[in-house]
């Protein structure tokens, strides 16, 4: 890989993040928002529960880490419906960059797109919750890569979805990650899952993060088996994104998609 | 650069849209490729930049099969411009310039973007927003984006399509200047035949998926019987199919 030219895809990103106030906004706004209507669920459920009796902001640490997820899935896919929404995509893939590139180039800048949306979010809940979710400790930096390779899997499905079926295929951008959440245990326990549908859900890497971030912050004990399932299980799914993406990339050069992909 | 297309085939599902087309574009000289809406004018060009994968047949670019050589070392030594397709709307002329310049590695990257400004008088607006521009400007913008790693071959669709009479008479002036100073070989798409007369040294006619006739502009017309370029198309898009 040749960082020159992944460098300046990433600048393509980041000069278009730099020239618009209203952007930046809207990078910062949603996990805030998220923030606060956690924040009281969460304060309102540490009141009401049983279960969360001594683990102030084990719901909102959970929507913030879902959020850290959501954000660089969408943020990828975002970036790459920008190429099609400007028309630029044929520029693109007429220029001397590999897919590797493209790739990494997409992967990189989704993680500042991310951070900026974050970090103040999660330091807006420190003075006004009193929850940090740095009080997960060393285990925080497993638990995100686990989830960013995962919402970088997810933006690597997606995306191959838009290469070879075009613009049409942008709903799924939206909605890939909504239809994931109700198997990813984020707000509670696997159990609360039928017995079969526990079988599917072992088989993303959410529900081993959010059930260690559980287990974390309620029982104070590091399962380093589950960090490392779920790291695992996050790799696999990146390679099976990129591995998607290249094939969809082949067949739209056999369907010629690349040439015409636009509004 | 030379370019040859051998027995190029393309097929998209059960429709072809080139059938089994040869031609060769020769190193320093413009070729057109002319032909009416969907005759596979764009499937070929496609095909050339590595957009297509061709259903049978070869591409080579001096001598070499680009199937297998790096694509990126091909792409490094072409551009492709086309009011077809854009550049980001929200970054400015130079952070377009920029990006591209860095994408195709262009040394003294900042002399060149100096450069090609100054011949393509984009100083005035090369800090507005490349989507704030009329469309006279960023057909100049995304002429200097094709030109900005001084390309070997450049493919250019419609240059001038959409242009008032001035500047579309700027643009070709500059392509015909630009060519005689750089080596370049050059392959035009237009449907403007005044255009394709002047500045091409010969053309290819496309018609439904196959090249129906080929030499130089005066030979076709003459060939044709007609008086000017724009009627022995005519003659040609209007009349049934003989391969050349």
């Amino acid at each position: 890989m040749r960082w020159h030219k992944i460098y300046g895809l990433s600048l393509r990103h980041i000069y278009l993040i730099r020239s618009s106030f209203p952007r930046i906004l809207d990078l910062i706004y949603w996990p805030s928002v998220q923030v606060f209507l956690w924040g009281f669920i969460s304060q309102f459920f540490t009141l009401n529960s049983n279960y969360y009796n001594n683990t102030v902001g084990v719901i909102l640490t959970a929507a913030i880490l879902y959020d850290f997820l959501f954000r660089s899935s969408i943020s990828y896919n975002m970036m790459f419906l920008e190429e099609i929404w400007s028309r630029n995509f044929t520029n693109l893939f007429i220029a001397p960059i590999r897919i590797s590139e493209i790739i990494a180039a997409l992967t990189m800048t989704s993680i500042v797109k991310t951070l900026i949306g974050l970090i103040p979010a999660v330091l807006l809940a420190i003075p006004i919750f009193g929850v940090s979710i740095f009080k997960l400790g060393v285990p925080l930096i497993f638990l995100l890569i686990g989830l960013y390779l995962f919402g970088i899997s997810l933006g690597l499905f997606v995306t191959s979805g838009l290469l070879r079926f075009g613009p049409s295929f942008e709903n799924i951008a939206w909605a890939s990650l909504f239809f994931l959440a109700p198997l990813g245990c984020i707000y509670y326990p696997i159990e609360i899952l039928p017995g079969w549908l526990q079988v599917i859900a072992k088989g993303l890497p959410l529900v081993h993060i959010f059930e260690e971030m559980r287990n974390i912050l309620i029982n104070q004990t590091v399962n380093t088996v589950e960090i490392v399932l779920s790291l695992a299980i996050s790799g696999v799914y990146f390679i099976l994104g990129v591995i998607t993406f290249y094939t969809a990339y082949y067949g739209a050069k056999i369907k010629g998609t690349l040439i015409n992909i636009g509004e | 650069m030379d370019i040859r297309v051998e027995n190029i085939c393309k097929k998209f599902n059960d429709v072809s849209a080139v059938k089994n087309i040869n031609f060769i574009a020769k190193k320093n000289k413009t070729l057109g490729i002319l032909g009416p809406n969907g005759c596979g004018k764009t499937t070929t060009i496609g095909m050339m930049l590595g957009l297509i994968t061709p259903t049978s047949g070869q591409i080579f670019i001096e001598n070499k099969d680009i199937k297998k050589i790096d694509e990126n070392e091909i792409l490094c030594q072409m551009n492709f411009a086309s009011p077809y397709i854009e550049l980001p709307k929200k970054l400015t002329v130079r952070q377009n310039l920029e990006v591209y310049g860095r994408l195709y590695g262009v040394d003294n990257l900042s002399n060149r973007i100096i450069e090609i400004s100054e011949e393509l008088n984009l100083n005035a607006f090369l800090h507005k927003k490349t989507g704030e521009l009329s469309s006279g400007q960023k057909n100049r913008i995304s002429l200097a984006k094709s030109l900005i790693n001084k390309p070997k071959i450049l493919f250019l669709d419609e240059p001038t399509a959409s242009l008032d009479p001035d500047i579309g008479d700027f643009v070709r002036n500059y392509i015909e200047n630009y060519k005689s100073k750089n080596e370049i070989t050059i392959l035009l798409a237009s449907h403007n035949m005044k255009e394709v007369e002047r500045l091409c040294d010969s053309v290819i006619m496309m018609k439904e998926g196959q090249i129906v006739d080929r030499g130089t502009c005066d030979d076709i017309i003459q060939r044709h019987g007609r008086d000017n370029l724009e009627e022995t198309f005519l003659k040609i898009a209007r009349s049934k199919n003989e391969v050349a």
